[in-house]
């Protein structure tokens, strides 16, 4: 253990760990824009500086290791003046071109803008120097007038996602993140995972599919559909619609980390195909056999969509009929298949998609209502 | 899994990766495999004949003939031998029959192993050093080993290599299947299967049996034998069956879809899936549904099969209601609710016990109502997850009221008070002893002829999920994925003159599809990748629907096929 003084209070922190940490551990903001703590440590923005005795430069919190008997002040009035220098610095190469961005909330690099006081619309660079959405990624927007050259982007794809899309290119004040060799995104073997978003502290890397999208009404924390690895993500919800999807580092298993199907692939939940009514053909209603029309099924699916109602009166089309109209149908067909020729004559697949909830009273179903053991899924497939 | 993803990635000095494309199927697991690698320089040997992303940060990548899993690594088991580098205390104290084990990998010097395998000897010499110097080691495998004629031998033959390096029960090592759908663990886990009720007790076990009906409020066959005569005679349906549950073994999905055409299958409820797409051989899966007398269809999109089904039930997507998913390892997750469903579409549990409680009305004189969990009146899934505590053993302890504290629960979780397992087998196997099973070299079922030359393997692209009925619905997705891909080798690109032109027809001996070629070395010369996303080019509709005796699961991974320019 070490011992060192922040703001005069004494505290004792693990050796090897940076004033940036031992202050976080001490109940102590020091505002951040390059820092992130599943990132390897930067020193870049330098917005984290702080007053160290002895040393005659304000310091980068960030990566400066404590020492024995180190006295630090992280909020005396001369640092606070440099910081709000940083972010008036940052400001004058930000633009800014009034599109409603796709964030879950204000961006860290704007709650610190006007934590300090900074009129953005004034202090704000008046011309773009980028152009804005300058990526043909579907997932990603890019936005590089945002951009405060932090490299979080740089680093969350190299150290997070292993795939090393982005770099900087050029110096002073021309530097800026490119995909691979300055190309798109995609070309750069980007795998969409939208780390870089995630970790990007200003919105010049955002989500595509968001923005304009608002700001949600509440977040509902959950278990992502796709694979058996059970990340989690906040749903972000606005007027009963999923509008976005963003990663926490609240998740057990995946921290701040999805893929591009956890992340961006929601859409399909307000699909118009979805399924919103019970639908059952039309022969059913009218009592008349499948083994005598079964020849006109091929014939209907042939000129019918999936599901349309179709002009033509078939006893294949779709009709849509209540919940408990339906349910009887297949109770009615159930249990007259169980009675004539016996229970190991109905089958059941249920779903590695659904609860476990749910599975378990499909298992319960076929066993103690209906008698079977004839039930199984796609555990092989 | 036997172990955590978490424990693998952060305690695992080395990975061995077979069968399993881990960062397209499992990406943020794939992820966490190359940061091990990256920075703590963790070894990986990825065995796979594809060139699969994952292989970029492979210390050794080998590039095995598909379908020659065994011979592989009977072959590096007869190195470590060879080299003494097995662990002698572990297999003494822990394991069985591993006498009878080593007289089988005898027979496959790497010679022979680098003849079926096509890797070459001093290959196998590195992959055998490696994995027996870098202690604790983690298996890691997929539908790769899985679907083959042999998949149970597969795994077997993983367990043995695990068992013989001492890496099972330890942190960073033990043997891990990746499980590919979001819940198939926990589908598995609630008796989603033929043989099994929840948590895997035998659907052949008398006390099972006993438990469960009087759990269910059923009659045992002893409570039947002792009725009189005069009693059953106001039972309508006098049949065993009608009374008691089933002892009988029930049918897999790949022997219903053929037990309709023997009339064997009758009627079929399926939720949530969709066996037109995923299921081997497209055109004997329509001919079968086809004949069926009645499908119920529970679904969220009118997915291929729908056009078979004759009452499609609308459900909820996992954004429209609340209970939980298990994890690869065996990790209970809380899904919550986050909007209502959709229009008249209902959460999935809210349909099943609906339709119970219809038929427990037209099956009246089945289920005895007063036993403790005989009825279907659930309030939520909190409640649903209370009579899956009681009846499953390893799910004892598992509540919604304790996932919401943020609790880790991995099963077994046996009680309220039992915090759940992180690694199996620390101290004993399920069985006690860990047996070692001599296993030997099968080839695949379809072998390469003149007519049908290649082979084909299927699986997923990142971009995509399964039969593809949410993913081909996300646009995004769609654009950077829009439609199917066969990769091909610029080899066989060249022999089948496909310069310039895009478009090949894959032919096996059930059917054809046409798809752009992908010319990569990602696939070997002679071997065909393909997918089942896109109804209009599945590869489904050439796979073929051998199955591995035991688990009956498709040799999927290897088919024999033709590859032409349109």
């Amino acid at each position: 253990m070490v011992n060192i003084k922040i703001n005069g209070k004494d505290i004792q922190v693990k050796d090897g760990m940076t004033v940036l940490q031992a202050a976080q551990e001490a109940g102590i903001t020091i505002p951040t824009l390059c820092d992130h703590r599943d990132l390897e440590a930067f020193g870049g923005c330098r917005l984290c500086v702080v007053d160290v005795k002895g040393w005659r430069t304000p310091m980068a919190s960030c990566t400066m290791p404590v020492n024995e008997g180190m006295e630090v002040e992280t909020h005396s009035p001369a640092i606070e003046k440099s910081r709000k220098t940083i972010l008036e610095l940052f400001m004058s190469n930000y633009h800014d071109s009034g599109y409603q961005d796709g964030q879950k909330e204000e961006t860290q690099f704007m709650h610190w803008v006007k934590h300090y006081g900074l009129d953005v619309k004034a202090s704000m660079s008046p011309k773009p120097r980028h152009i804005v959405n300058s990526d043909a990624n579907p997932f990603v927007f890019v936005d590089l007038n945002k951009c405060i050259q932090c490299t979080r982007c740089v680093r969350a794809c190299a150290d997070i996602q292993g795939r090393f899309v982005w770099s900087m290119a050029e110096r002073g004040f021309d530097t800026h993140p490119v995909a691979g060799a300055d190309t798109d995104m995609l070309d750069a073997r980007c795998e969409s995972c939208g780390a870089c978003v995630a970790y990007c502290p200003t919105g010049a890397l955002d989500n595509k599919m968001s923005i304009g999208a608002g700001k949600p009404d509440k977040l509902v924390m959950t278990t992502c559909t796709y694979c058996g690895v059970g990340c989690q993500f906040e749903l972000n919800i606005k007027d009963g619609k999923v509008i976005r999807v963003t990663s926490t580092e609240k998740a057990p298993v995946n921290g701040n980390h999805l893929c591009v199907k956890g992340r961006y692939g929601y859409d399909f939940i307000h699909h118009p195909d979805r399924l919103v009514k019970p639908k059952v053909r039309r022969y059913l209603l009218e009592g008349k056999r499948k083994e005598d029309i079964r020849e006109q099924r091929v014939e209907h699916s042939k000129t019918n969509p999936l599901i349309s109602n179709s002009p033509i009166s078939s006893p294949w089309d779709w009709v849509d009929v209540t919940w408990d109209k339906a349910l009887d149908i297949v109770a009615d067909k159930f249990a007259d298949t169980r009675s004539k020729f016996g229970a190991d004559t109905l089958g059941f697949l249920t779903s590695a998609k659904c609860l476990n909830e749910e599975n378990y009273l499909m298992n319960k179903l076929a066993r103690q209502v209906i008698g079977t053991n004839n039930i199984d899924h796609c555990a092989r497939l | 899994m036997s172990n955590s993803m978490d424990d693998v990635a952060k305690q695992a000095q080395a990975f061995f990766i077979i069968g399993s494309n881990t960062t397209e199927q499992h990406p943020v697991f794939g992820a966490m495999l190359r940061q091990a690698v990256k920075q703590r320089g963790a070894k990986l040997i990825v065995a796979d004949p594809r060139k699969i992303d994952i292989t970029e940060f492979a210390t050794l990548h080998l590039r095995h003939k598909p379908g020659t899993d065994i011979a592989l690594l009977n072959g590096l088991m007869h190195i470590i031998l060879e080299k003494g580098w097995e662990d002698k205390s572990f297999i003494d104290e822990r394991t069985e029959n591993f006498d009878e084990f080593k007289a089988t990998v005898i027979q496959y010097p790497p010679e022979k192993v680098a003849e079926i395998t096509r890797i070459p000897v001093e290959k196998l010499y590195e992959a055998a050093e490696i994995l027996a110097s870098c202690k604790p080691m983690a298996v890691i495998w997929a539908m790769g080993i899985t679907q083959h004629i042999v998949g149970v031998r597969n795994v077997m033959d993983l367990a043995n290599l695990q068992m013989m390096l001492g890496n099972m029960g330890k942190p960073g090592g033990g043997v891990n299947p990746l499980r590919g759908q979001n819940n198939v663990q926990g589908a598995c886990d609630m008796g989603g299967l033929p043989n099994v009720y929840p948590a895997y007790q035998p659907v052949t076990s008398p006390e099972v049996i006993e438990k469960f009906a009087k759990a269910w409020g059923l009659r045992t066959k002893d409570e039947l034998g002792k009725m009189k005569d005069e009693e059953k005679e106001f039972i309508p349906n006098p049949s065993r069956e009608a009374f008691i549950l089933s002892d009988k073994v029930g049918l897999t999905v790949t022997e219903m879809m053929p037990g309709i055409l023997e009339g064997r299958i009758k009627s079929l409820y399926i939720l949530g899936e969709d066996p037109v797409m995923s299921d081997p051989d497209t055109k004997h899966i329509r001919h079968c549904l086809e004949k069926l007398d009645f499908l119920l269809l529970q679904e969220i999109f009118p997915s291929e099969t729908a056009a078979y089904a004759d009452v499609l039930l609308p459900g909820a997507t996992f954004a429209e209601k609340t209970g939980t998913f298990t994890n690869t390892e065996r990790r209970v997750q809380m899904v919550r609710q986050a909007i209502e469903p959709l229009g008249d579409s209902k959460p999935d549990w809210w349909i099943i016990s609906q339709l119970a409680k219809k038929l427990m009305v037209r099956i009246s004189d089945r289920v005895q109502k007063e036993a403790a969990h005989a009825g279907w009146e659930f309030k939520d899934t909190a409640e649903i997850m209370f009579e899956i505590n009681a009846v499953t053993p390893s799910y004892g302890g598992i509540t919604h009221a304790r996932l919401e504290t943020g609790e880790r629960l991995q099963w077994p979780c046996p009680s309220a008070d039992h915090p759940g397992t992180l690694i199996l087998h620390t101290k004993q196997f399920t069985r006690g002893k860990g047996k070692f099973m001599p296993i030997d070299h099968v080839p695949p079922a379809e072998k390469p002829d003149d007519n049908y030359p290649m082979i084909m393997s299927t699986g997923r692209v990142l971009y995509h999920w399964h039969g593809g009925q949410m993913t081909r619905r996300a646009k995004g997705l769609m654009e950077v994925y829009g439609q199917a891909l066969v990769e091909v080798n610029p080899d066989d690109a060249v022999k089948i003159g496909l310069n310039g032109k895009n478009i090949l027809r894959i032919t096996s001996r059930r059917g054809s599809i046409e798809a752009k070629a992908w010319v990569t070395d990602r696939v070997p010369p002679g071997m065909v990748y393909a997918n089942f996303h896109f109804p209009e080019a599945s590869a489904n509709e050439l796979t073929h629907a051998s199955l591995d005796p035991v688990a009956k699961i498709p040799e999927y991974k290897v088919t024999a096929v033709k590859v032409e320019l349109v």
